[in-house]
């Protein structure tokens, strides 16, 4: 489906993750997409963005080709504008600072609940994964951001495991919980932008990617599709989005 | 002691005044502590809690894990902010079947590590899972001498209903609620670092992860250093020096004691040996990590010997990288 264009899937999905942030503000990243993204914000639109790593790294800028294998590595703090512990980075995340967090997962559900943990039953998982990392710490938070590619399997009525907390169950549980601020704002993926309906709090279309049909995005969901009234069409990725993007990523690392 | 069971972190909060005696105990005096990596394995006995310092592949304190596998040490509980391949040769090894940690993989580069995977999925090792914010409290807790710190993450998650030793309470102050977590108070901690004096004054460069914390939880502290300096030098900038050396029990001299592993400032991560590594025991996570041990833990007579087989133009390359963060 993508191949008719001239961009790939992860860079159609770093593009329209970067168009989601406005500058000023102040984005705690995860690695991969989310960093990227971020920096290709930063570059391209909003030279007042700040990038925040768990890692413990305020204000980063990374250099083009030579991007972090993990938010903990020396190239996070590249013309930084302060490192500190990655208690104390976390904490901004809890005390209000940051207005984004940005992240990436490998399963989602109708209520933007993310599973980086468990592929099956916790109790005897077929696949043990990764986990959460700050990645909890970032949804419970700050407003969420999530990038990701859009796959059946991974987009799918209820998560195994909820690492990352979105709405919960839906409606007010997630406040009800204990978690008073922050929610799941956006999800980005190589098909559409979502958003999440006010009241029952489940994810909502937004719009449909270059070339993607309706029947064509539910096909590749796991649960039936609130389509916004709303619905548009996203803006296709520019030269110079892509321009930027290849400079940034050369070797591929994350964009492949 | 409250170590019974040999298990005591993660299942239980250790007793104020108990912690307290082990820190009188200790010889806290201006004293040399230097000692080889194989003397320091003596510090560490089987069945012990292991906090282990830096963060994914930064700053790990790769030296004396390979140092402790080689020693056969066994059973450990080892917890720290987040797990790569230092992970995997701790399960291989059979040195410690409990990892307390935030993520485990060997890197986001190469997806999920089939090790970790083999040993959590098998049964035959445990990986507890807490936010990378609550790894940090915990230690922030254990280093105040505090049993527990509120926190606002977690709260709602599965990572939270898999953690019963942390505890929701309702603020006494506001009525909101907040999950309390425990104190994470090591029985040893692993901490390299940049330089510190034969004392064990420690300075750390660029990120510091979660390791004074860390530090001044532990009841004992091994640290490696990529330099040993004087004590004059330390003095000279007294505000670099991050732990103090009343807190450190054993300063082992180890130039490139993270390889693979990158130190901030001297070397970046050495990813060919990295992508080398990750391919051989993804592969086979049995076979590939017994190949791996073999050539690269148990062959070596030395560290310095390990050194070589990764490779001086690697090495040269990492150290060159590592560098080059301070160029302008």
């Amino acid at each position: 489906m993508l191949k008719k264009h001239n961009y790939t899937g992860a860079e159609l999905l770093t593009i329209l993750s970067a168009r989601q942030l406005t500058d000023g503000q102040v984005v705690f990243a995860g690695v991969g997409i989310p960093l990227l993204a971020a920096t290709l914000a930063q570059r391209l639109r909003c030279p007042g963005l700040t990038i925040l790593f768990e890692g413990g790294v305020i204000g980063a800028f990374i250099e083009p080709g030579k991007l972090p294998p993990s938010t903990n590595d020396q190239r996070c703090t590249k013309r930084a504008n302060m490192v500190l512990g990655s208690a104390e980075v976390l904490l901004l995340l809890q005390r209000g600072y940051v207005d984004v967090g940005f992240m990436g997962g490998a399963q989602v559900d109708q209520y933007g609940n993310l599973n980086s943990s468990f592929i099956g039953d916790p109790a005897r998982p077929k696949t043990r994964l990764p986990g959460t990392g700050g990645g909890n710490d970032i949804a419970s938070l700050a407003q969420m951001i999530v990038a990701m590619k859009h796959e059946k399997r991974r987009f799918v009525e209820h998560v195994d495991f909820i690492t990352s907390p979105g709405y919960l169950h839906g409606g007010d549980t997630r406040r009800a919980s204990g978690l008073l601020a922050g929610g799941t704002f956006r999800v980005v993926t190589d098909l559409a932008v979502f958003g999440f309906e006010p009241d029952k709090r489940r994810m909502q279309v937004l719009s449909l990617n270059p070339g993607v049909a309706r029947e064509e995005l539910q096909d590749n969901t796991g649960f039936a599709l609130d389509f916004s009234p709303h619905l548009g069409v996203t803006e296709p990725p520019t030269d110079q989005e892509l321009e930027l993007l290849r400079e940034l990523d050369p070797d591929r690392l994350y964009t492949g | 002691m409250a170590e019974t069971e040999g298990k005591p972190v993660g299942t239980a909060v250790r007793s104020y005044m108990e912690l307290r005696e082990e820190l009188l105990r200790r010889d806290r005096s201006l004293r040399d502590k230097v000692v080889s990596l194989e003397e320091a394995t003596s510090f560490v006995r089987d069945g012990d809690s292991v906090g282990i310092g830096g963060s994914t592949m930064s700053r790990t304190p790769m030296g004396m894990i390979w140092a402790l596998i080689r020693a056969g040490r066994k059973r450990l509980t080892c917890s720290r902010s987040i797990v790569s391949s230092d992970g995997d040769l701790l399960f291989a090894s059979a040195a410690c079947d409990h990892m307390v940690t935030s993520w485990f993989s060997q890197g986001i580069l190469w997806g999920v590590s089939k090790v970790m995977r083999h040993h959590v999925e098998s049964g035959k090792a445990r990986y507890d899972e807490w936010s990378h914010m609550a790894m940090g409290m915990r230690f922030r807790a254990g280093a105040m001498g505090l049993p527990f710190m509120p926190i606002r993450s977690m709260l709602g998650s599965d990572v939270r209903k898999q953690r019963p030793e942390a505890i929701e309470m309702a603020c006494p102050f506001t009525g909101e609620k907040l999950l309390l977590v425990p104190a994470l108070n090591p029985d040893v901690a692993l901490i390299h670092v940049q330089r510190c004096d034969p004392y064990g004054n420690a300075q750390i460069d660029g990120l510091q992860f979660m390791d004074i914390d860390l530090a001044m939880a532990a009841t004992k502290v091994i640290l490696t250093t990529e330099r040993i300096v004087s004590n004059d030098q330390i003095r000279r900038a007294p505000d670099q020096t991050k732990i103090p050396f009343f807190a450190v029990d054993a300063v082992v001299e180890l130039p490139f004691g993270c390889a693979p592993h990158e130190c901030y400032g001297v070397y970046e991560p050495m990813l060919r040996h990295m992508e080398d590594y990750v391919a051989l025991v993804n592969d086979d996570p049995v076979k590939g990590m017994q190949q791996y041990m073999e050539r690269y833990v148990y062959g070596p007579k030395s560290w310095s010997e390990f050194l070589a087989l990764i490779g001086i133009e690697e090495l040269l390359e990492a150290a060159r990288a590592g560098e080059s963060i301070y160029d302008a």
